[in-house]
């Protein structure tokens, strides 16, 4: 089957980048829009906007409804989620499957299986992987015993979460209680679902991910990325391949994450997470996300290949194009997620208008925005304003690409944390590489305390 | 028609071997101006100043072609209620005022109590509220204390930077 118009039922940056391969692939691309987004970047460059709603996102982004009313308006064959949003919902794979619309992403009980973070336990357990420590707790006592057997810190997890959501960490025995009781009572407000679970937390790990592909029968990977550079378990700066990994840890890893997509005879582009203990050289499994990455893009350009065309493939029905050996990873690639945010007081969030947005160009370098001149940063949705992807013939030349291309960018009208990207690619850490995912707290820590940092 | 990164890869090319530091290309669609910096990088700030065109709106019955002359998407500040102009304070009432624009939300989750309600005693750190933006919560606190007098501004409602959201009796009063 060949995909002939399809429907982009998200916004910002990655709304352009499908944009993109849509067009080069001679695909009609029909944006659906919120009332917020009616004169957005990607409402201009795409074919036809429909409406989707209100700017308010649990009535147009975030409504199964909407968007199945939007892809029957535009007389779309195919939906492509993005990521965030209704990327990995099941009901609304499940409403494609009805009106025999193609979902573009795995399928429904894919989705299911990895969506529930306890699932996902089991089904790693299950295809041989590592996970921590950890399991479900119903209540603050049970909680207290099983913290007890696997030792703190412990992280307390929504089963329902993902994504860096619904994640607390009790360092001592006394807060455990308390935060599981609230942790329960969020979870159900913020994901319909109040269990949680724990997990041992290591405190000096590494975050690495695994790129998959798969066609349902084959899966094969792309290599891994390093996000360790995040602060409240959201990434700031991703990298491929991860730093400093050993090749027999990197081999394991990557093995492992193919094991699991085949264990669920996976479809789609999708991603395994894992924290990595360099000390112990120990790898466990974090959680899958079943969609596109924001950070795909440090893959692609290591790869050569281009993940959304390849999730378009496959969900127009086709094999895997592309096999293991065909994967040549060559060079390295580092992504700046320069958010709309300031980030000498707090990361506040600054939503308001963009009045300049300039953007270096060169070899070796990328850049995925979605504003100009103009363009207004609405406060319902997310900060991300542009992704600069620095490339280079091995890591060191990647950062000195990078310092130089951080230097040419030029954002005004909101405070942004390109300075925070000037300031940490210029740290000797940074530099070394393989920094864990409190290195952004402890390089923030002198700034709050007011000790400022050159 | 746009230009494909390559294509702006290609132009440069041809920039590095000329005596020229700018070029500007405007087409009907779009505009790219690309500069030379002082490090002998190039920088290009692009526009699209195509139009979106609305083929439809799936829940409204307008016509496509109405639809397409609808004004623009509102910006954040125009949506943003004009509240900072809300009546006077009675006298010697203070105001809590909205640090950033963003949802206002009066209870930690839905459900839940609310953080104040009016004759509430607060300190100026107690926290009153919550102002959502950018998928990020963030407290607001009394900011003085005293007594809750008034409360402004509804649940799950829009409010602008720097709205007045509720008002506080200082005690002693």
């Amino acid at each position: 089957m060949i995909l002939r118009r399809i429907l982009i039922a998200n916004r910002g940056e990655i709304a352009v980048r499908i944009l993109r391969t849509c067009r080069q692939l001679g695909i009609e691309a029909v944006l659906a829009a919120s009332d917020a987004d009616r004169d957005s970047v990607p409402a201009r460059l795409a074919d036809s906007v429909v409406r989707l709603g209100p700017a308010a996102p649990g009535s147009s982004y975030l409504s199964v409804e909407a968007v199945m009313a939007a892809a029957r308006a535009a007389g779309a064959d195919a939906i492509h989620p993005g990521y965030g949003f209704l990327s990995e919902n099941p009901v609304l794979a499940r409403a494609c499957e009805a009106a025999g619309i193609v979902f573009i992403g795995p399928a429904a009980p894919q989705l299911e299986a990895v969506g529930d973070k306890l699932t996902a336990r089991q089904h790693a357990t299950a295809a041989g992987l590592p996970v921590a420590e950890g399991g479900e707790v119903a209540d603050a006592p049970e909680a207290a015993r099983l913290a007890t057997e696997i030792g703190f810190p412990v992280l307390v997890k929504a089963v329902g979460g993902g994504g860096g959501r619904g994640l607390r960490l009790v360092e001592r025995p006394g807060e455990l209680a308390g935060t599981v009781e609230f942790a329960m009572a969020e979870a159900a407000a913020a994901f319909g679902d109040q269990r949680v679970y724990l997990e041992r937390y290591l405190p000096a790990g590494r975050h690495i991910e695994v790129q998959l592909l798969g066609d349902g029968d084959r899966v094969i990977h792309l290599g891994d990325r390093d996000c360790s550079v995040q602060r409240r378990y959201q990434k700031l700066i991703e990298e491929a391949p991860a730093p400093g990994l050993d090749d027999h840890l990197r081999r394991a890893i990557r093995g492992a994450a193919a094991d699991f997509g085949r264990h669920l005879r996976y479809r789609g582009a999708g991603t395994v997470e894992f924290l990595v203990d360099p000390v112990r050289r120990a790898f466990y499994f974090l959680e899958m996300n079943a969609r596109i990455q924001v950070e795909h893009p440090v893959t692609e350009v290591i790869s050569g290949v281009d993940l959304v065309a390849e999730q378009i493939w496959i969900a127009e029905g086709n094999p895997l194009r592309i096999a293991q050996d065909d994967v040549l990873l060559t060079g390295h690639a580092i992504e700046c997620r320069i958010n709309a945010e300031d980030w000498t007081d707090g990361f506040r969030p600054c939503p308001g208008t963009v009045a300049a947005a300039v953007f270096p160009v060169g070899p070796g370098i990328r850049v995925d925005a979605h504003i100009q001149p103009g363009t207004p940063v609405p406060p319902w949705y997310d900060s991300l304003l542009a992704k600069l992807i620095v490339s280079g013939q091995d890591r060191a030349e990647a950062v000195a690409r990078l310092r130089a291309a951080l230097g040419r960018c030029e954002i005004s009208g909101v405070a942004t944390t390109l300075g925070l990207h000037e300031k940490l690619t210029a740290s000797p850490e940074f530099e070394a590489g393989g920094v864990d995912t409190a290195y952004l707290e402890r390089w923030l820590s002198p700034l709050a305390a007011g000790g400022g940092r050159g | 028609m746009e230009l494909t990164s390559e294509d702006v890869l290609d132009i440069l090319r041809l920039l590095d071997g000329l005596p020229y530091n700018e070029l500007t290309l405007e087409t009907a669609s779009f505009r790219l101006s690309l500069r030379r910096s002082a490090d002998g990088g190039w920088t290009q700030a692009t526009e699209v100043l195509a139009k979106p065109t609305v083929s439809a709106d799936s829940r409204d019955p307008t016509p496509a072609s109405t639809a397409a002359e609808a004004a623009p998407a509102s910006t954040a500040a125009e949506a943003a209620p004009a509240s900072t102009a809300a009546e006077p304070a009675a006298a010697g009432l203070i105001d809590v005022r909205a640090p950033l624009l963003g949802t206002f939300y009066r209870a930690p989750r839905p459900g839940a109590p609310p953080f104040v309600t009016v004759g509430s005693e607060v300190e100026p750190d107690t926290v009153v509220c919550i102002i959502e933006t950018m998928k990020l919560m963030n407290s607001v606190t009394a900011g003085t204390a005293g007594t809750v007098a008034e409360i402004l501004a509804s649940n799950a409602q829009f409010a602008g930077q720097g709205s007045v959201l509720m008002r506080v009796k200082p005690p002693g009063d």
